[in-house]
């Protein structure tokens, strides 16, 4: 089910679902449900389940999906055999990337003791810079990390987000900020979902964000709007530069060399220049101002200026007009936005009676808001300029005053993190060894060049190439280039590749005809002639999917409500503003068939393959399944930290730390399901400086360091790769190849420039922005099996605005070629006033392939349905990936196409087509009607 | 005389769904009997709703307004599909005012789909008999439910409160206030039929910001010497002049 995680309760009848519905004691939804919750039922019931074991047939090809059904005991062994081998020689040749899956604490945890570096969810193709650009920036982001506190806003401005993406929460958020009389403006080229009830629609060109925000800051600056008492203490803003291109340490933050840098990880000696003395200061000394304009000269004669002032000195070209020409805002709206976010800001400012005291030992009487709260996602995320333009958002909110405020922007424990955030990968190509764990994690946070995942002569370690120099801060994988480059051998080939709840043969995956005969190609010379080049395809899913049709093993997983289930803590957990919150999921039905729950695929492969994390001292298997685990497995033995954070000790009478309690489940059970601990009023805001949340989170181990995060508008990480690639820094330094494109992108302060993907387009023959939107009543992929969901979303349109379909001879309703430089799709087109001429866009991902899905080859899905992702590439001319530069978020919104209509007598029919999927052995009969009716006997 | 109704906000209707689908996995297992679904994995899935959402586009772009619009039985206090009825099986409750259909005496004609004028209603293909909306009949006096979950389905779902429920003939009702504050709406009044449920309309929150409010003495840029322009340092009269 849907990332959102919201509390249901499963009523039955008969043992049958009678109805499900949302859980009113549930913090996150109270009581309400969404259309896709609501339609559970269809889910248990879809012909798409799978239910046996699956192997590919002797001979049979992949992607025929030509299987025969084994037992699970075949499967373990034909895993463990291959697993074992493969790890005793070379681990990082098992690779492991997951879906929307929300058991990335488990997943992770299990490929770090198998020893493999190629481990990743699938952040890197949906979100990536949202979550890096903020965390980069103020040590938090949205969705699961933080949000916006439309409680107590008065203005919501929401980029790029169409209707997902905290789905009930933000809905039930939206209509009650509403119903205030709060006003709602979204900045989106398209008016759907949310934006249809926002008070003001701001159309924009797809992937120019960027520009508007610059703009917005440049108003703000210009016009002294920005909250000047939160940027002095509690951003960067006032810590000196050096600025002395000469400098080996040029744009590095000076420094009290003799000073105390309180903790060499994070230290605290920067500088400001004192209004009062008129003199450089260390930063946050008591009765000391800094200024955040001029420039200055320290004592040895380092040319220093605020970081503030290189801020404004960056946007100071970037007026509205400037914004104008590149987003389609008019400048007197980017100025109308920016004066009505600011003056909001300043005078409405909200004061609570909230006494607390701040990292510097200042004691403050009350908590003020600015209530001005944003929200974005992947609209500004899914481009290859989206870490700066996500960047720009996070210090424009920054300068508003509104972080970890109440009415602005408010974070979610574990959050904040520092900046970078702790975690750390092994840093070479030694951090794997032979029947050893991983020496570090899979994932991290470079803070440094030195923190990169390389060799000696600066490749990448991981099959996806995160962490190198191609993309240093690929926090969360780059899940879309892991076919593309095993399949080149590139950085080297793997010997298996295991999928769990991810469609890479279809819609997950740019450039899908390619990848799937990538997925389907053989070695042609030497030893390993005939094989495959990516030899072994496990694939794990609830669903029949077009990805379980290529796999080699096919493992069916059960359904939510088949399972146990934990939204962990150590994951990304449910927690709201005031506190952290956990979650767990009991099975209410048997699982279907022979279904078995990932979790316990991996509890068994690691109790088999003798983990060390699973097993005893004697070597032994430690967990008896997956809630064994959950109640007994440890962070470290001892450490009293462990997936669950309520109810623990022996009594269940400790929360965030204690010893495995081994009723936890039924304790959780008995009190709805979740974990809940509201924070002292005080510890609720201001986290990123507040001395006694930091003395809690240290106290419960969520955080190491007590330190004070102050917001990087000037990123120093950022500036740290940028001097690497000048040949500046004292360490690593990139090859000479990607030595430009480094310099070029680590810029510590943000910038537009235009997405990568548009440098290699003709523009004047593709000038339109192809996109893509999720509907609510859809999730990802997974809901086209589901026999009511699929009425609201049978097929889909493009839909485009009237004068450009005018201009291009398209008719309403009529079938036409989209065509991008990469690839075209003949669908059918749906005139529409709400998106802007200049983009057209569509549903994602409800075009599926004949037979897959447990649909009829003739389902409006595979012969009206259609997939953008025809016209996507997934590498740009110099073999580089579409993908942001600094994170390999993939560039999912950059293409450029054209349109024109099909040609009379044409087919009407979507093209590209595929072959038709036979239905899997052990997958459903397609019932000619349904009428669902739970628990018959007692039902009449 | 009390007559429960629905009062539906277009002002936080983000077209979700939610109303659809739990309508239907209520109703499918209820006393309304099954709501069958053709082709559930084929081509043009076509089942039977009680309640349904459609989407608008109003106004030209950049002016355009996207309306998400939920439609159901509007339990009209005049319902013209009672009295075409052959059989008697429309009917309107004298205690509640809910609209129903007996499918014992339902025959299948169409004749009260073809008098509704709002297309509310949907014949069962496998029944042969009219279906519609009945307010969830059969859980909102439903003594084994918590009191605060006797509602229809749809409201209870709603994930931005966008259904409200209640008498409409109790001017102190949830439901009346909301009419009588909100600009509450009926659908076309000019066919007499006066729907029971109501539409409360969008609204706007617009902000002005005049001139005179966007500068303030505590300007920032006065502390770092940015304001007032030109700088204290740059060259004036004083420095070339003595009276």
């Amino acid at each position: 089910m849907c990332a959102c995680r919201c509390g249901i309760r499963v009523h039955l009848r008969d043992g049958e679902i009678r109805y499900i519905d949302g859980n009113p004691d549930h913090p996150l939804n109270k009581g309400v449900i969404c259309a896709k919750g609501a339609s559970g039922i269809m889910k248990q019931v879809s012909p798409a389940r799978l239910t046996r074991p699956l192997r590919r047939r002797e001979g049979a090809e992949r992607g025929a999906g030509d299987f025969e059904p084994i037992s699970w005991e075949e499967a373990f062994s034909i895993l463990e055999n291959r697993l074992r081998k493969v790890r005793e020689s070379d681990p990082k040749k098992f690779a492991l990337f997951t879906g929307r899956d929300q058991m990335q604490a488990l997943t992770g945890l299990f490929a770090r003791q198998f020893g493999t570096p190629n481990y990743a969810a699938h952040g890197g193709f949906c979100s990536v810079n949202m979550a890096a650009g903020m965390i980069y920036t103020i040590g938090g982001s949205f969705w699961e990390f933080g949000g916006p506190d439309l409680e107590r806003a008065k203005l919501f401005v929401m980029l790029g987000t169409a209707e997902d993406h905290h789905s009930n929460p933000l809905k039930i958020a939206i209509s009650k900020f509403k119903r205030r009389g709060g006003r709602f403006i979204s900045v989106n080229p398209v008016r759907t979902g949310y934006s249809a009830i926002a008070d003001e629609w701001v159309p924009i060109r797809p992937g120019t964000d960027g520009a508007l925000l610059l703009a917005l800051t440049h108003e703000m600056i210009a016009q002294g709007l920005y909250d000047r008492p939160f940027v002095a203490r509690y951003t960067n803003g006032g810590q000196l530069v050096i600025t002395d291109p000469a400098s080996p340490r040029h744009g590095l933050l000076a420094v009290d060399e003799g000073g105390d840098p309180v903790n060499p990880l994070y230290p605290q000696n920067q500088l400001w220049w004192d209004r009062h003395s008129n003199g450089p200061v260390v930063s946050h000394t008591p009765d000391t101002d800094p200024y955040l304009f001029g420039h200055f000269t320290l004592a040895d004669g380092t040319r220093v200026q605020p970081a503030f002032q290189l801020l404004a000195d960056r946007v100071l070209p970037h007026t509205a007009e400037w914004a104008e020409g590149i987003t389609g805002v008019s400048a007197a709206t980017i100025r109308r936005l920016a004066n009505e976010m600011g003056v909001t800001a300043r005078d409405e400012k909200i004061e609570l009676p909230i006494a607390w005291t701040d990292c510097w030992g200042n004691e403050h009487q009350t908590v003020t808001g600015n209530p001005v709260a944003f929200h974005a996602m992947r609209g500004l995320a899914a481009h290859s300029n989206g870490f700066q333009t996500v960047r720009a958002l996070a210090i424009l909110m920054s300068l508003l005053g509104t972080i970890d405020r109440p009415g602005g922007f408010r974070h979610k424990a574990p959050f904040p993190r520092a900046i970078p955030p702790s975690a750390k990968t092994p840093t070479g190509p030694e951090g794997v060894q032979p029947n050893t764990p991983l020496a570090g994690l899979a994932l991290g946070w470079p803070g440094s060049p030195e923190d990169l995942f390389i060799d000696a002569d600066g490749n990448p370690v991981r099959i996806d190439k995160a962490f190198s120099w191609e993309y240093p801060l690929a926090v969360h994988g780059l899940m879309h280039n892991v076919i593309t480059n095993a399949w080149r051998g590139d950085p080297y080939r793997l010997d298996t590749l295991m999928i769990f709840m991810a469609n890479m043969a279809w819609n997950s995956t740019m450039n899908t005809v390619e990848v799937r005969r990538m997925l389907n190609d053989r070695v042609t010379e030497g030893e390993a002639r005939g094989e495959y080049k990516i030899p072994f395809l496990v694939v794990c899913d609830a669903f029949q999917s077009e990805m379980t049709a290529f796999a080699d093993l096919v493992l069916p997983d059960t359904t939510y409500l088949e399972r146990h289930d934990v939204m962990s803590i150590l994951d990304r957990p449910i927690s709201e503003f005031d506190g952290p919150m956990d979650a767990v999921r009991v099975p209410v039905v048997p699982p279907k068939g022979e279904c078995k729950p990932f979790q316990e695929v991996l509890i068994e492969l690691a109790g088999r393959l003798g983990f060390p994390a699973f097993s005893n001292k004697d070597g032994s298997r430690k967990y008896k399944d997956y809630p064994d685990f959950i109640i007994r497995h440890e962070t470290e033995p001892g450490s009293g930290i462990g997936f669950l954070a309520g109810w623990r000790g022996a009594d269940g009478s400790k929360s965030m730390r204690g010893e495995p309690n081994p009723n936890q489940w039924e304790m959780y059970k008995r009190n709805n399901c979740i974990f809940h601990q509201p924070l002292p009023a005080s510890y609720r805001y201001m986290r990123n400086w507040n001395r006694g949340y930091m003395e809690w989170a240290q106290r419960t181990r969520i955080r190491r360091w007590g330190d004070p995060i102050l917001i990087h508008l000037y990123s120093e990480v950022l500036q740290r790769f940028r001097l690497a690639a000048q040949g500046k820094w004292p360490g690593r330094r990139p090859p000479p190849h990607l030595a430009g494109r480094v310099e070029t992108y680590f810029d510590p302060l943000p910038f537009y420039y235009p997405p990568l993907e548009l440098r290699a387009t003709d523009v004047e023959k593709y000038p339109l922005a192809a996109i893509t939107q999720r509907p609510m009543a859809m999730y990802h992929s997974w809901d086209s099996q589901n026999a009511w969901l699929r009425q609201i979303h049978a097929h889909n349109y493009l839909f485009i605005n009237p004068r450009t379909a005018r201009s291009s001879g398209v008719e309403d309703g009529a079938w036409l070629w989209v065509e991008s430089q990469w690839g075209r799709v003949r669908c059918m087109g749906r005139l529409s006033e709400a998106v802007e001429p200049g983009t057209v866009w569509t549903w994602n991902a409800i075009g599926k392939q004949p037979g897959a899905w447990g649909l009829a080859p003739e389902a409006n899905e595979a012969r009206k349905g259609f997939l953008l992702n025809h016209l996507i590439t997934d590498t740009l001319p110099g073999a580089t990936s579409n993908s942001d530069p600094i994170t390999g978020q993939a560039g999912w919104y950059d293409v450029r196409v054209r349109i024109y209509p099909a040609a009379a007598g044409e087919k009407q029919e979507v093209f590209p087509t595929f072959e038709t999927l036979p239905p899997a052995p052990g997958t459903g009969k397609r019932p000619g009607w349904i009428a669902y009716v739970a628990g018959k006997e007692t039902g009449k | 005389m009390t007559q429960l109704a629905l009062v539906i906000d277009l002002n936080v209707c983000v077209g979700c769904h939610a109303c659809v689908t739990s309508c239907k996995q209520w109703n499918t297992s209820g006393e309304a009997g099954y709501l069958s679904d053709d082709n559930p994995y084929g081509a043009d899935p076509t089942g039977t709703f009680f309640n349904r959402v459609q989407t608008f586009e109003v106004g030209e772009f950049p002016k355009t307004e996207t309306v998400h619009f939920p439609k159901s039985c509007l339990h009209c206090e005049d319902p013209p599909c009672v009295p075409v009825c052959p059989t008697g099986a429309s009917y309107k409750r004298a205690e509640d005012g809910i609209v129903l259909v007996d499918y014992d005496k339902c025959i299948g004609c169409n004749y009260c789909a073809w008098a509704c004028p709002y297309g509310a209603r949907e014949i069962d293909e496998h029944q042969k008999v009219m279906k519609k909306c009945t307010l969830c009949v059969d859980r909102i006096y439903d003594q084994a439910l918590p009191e605060a979950e006797r509602k229809p389905a749809c409201v209870m779902a709603c994930p931005t409160s966008a259904r409200l429920f209640g008498d409409v003939h109790d001017p102190e009702s949830e439901v009346s206030r909301a009419i009588r504050d909100r600009g509450g709406y009926a659908l076309m009044p000019e066919w007499g039929t006066q729907p029971a449920n109501h539409y409360l309309p969008r609204r706007k929150a617009v902000a002005e910001i005049h001139p005179d409010e966007l500068t303030r003495h505590d300007n920032p840029l006065k502390v770092d010497g940015q304001l007032p322009r030109p700088a204290p340092g740059e060259p004036a009269l004083d420095d070339v002049t003595s009276w």
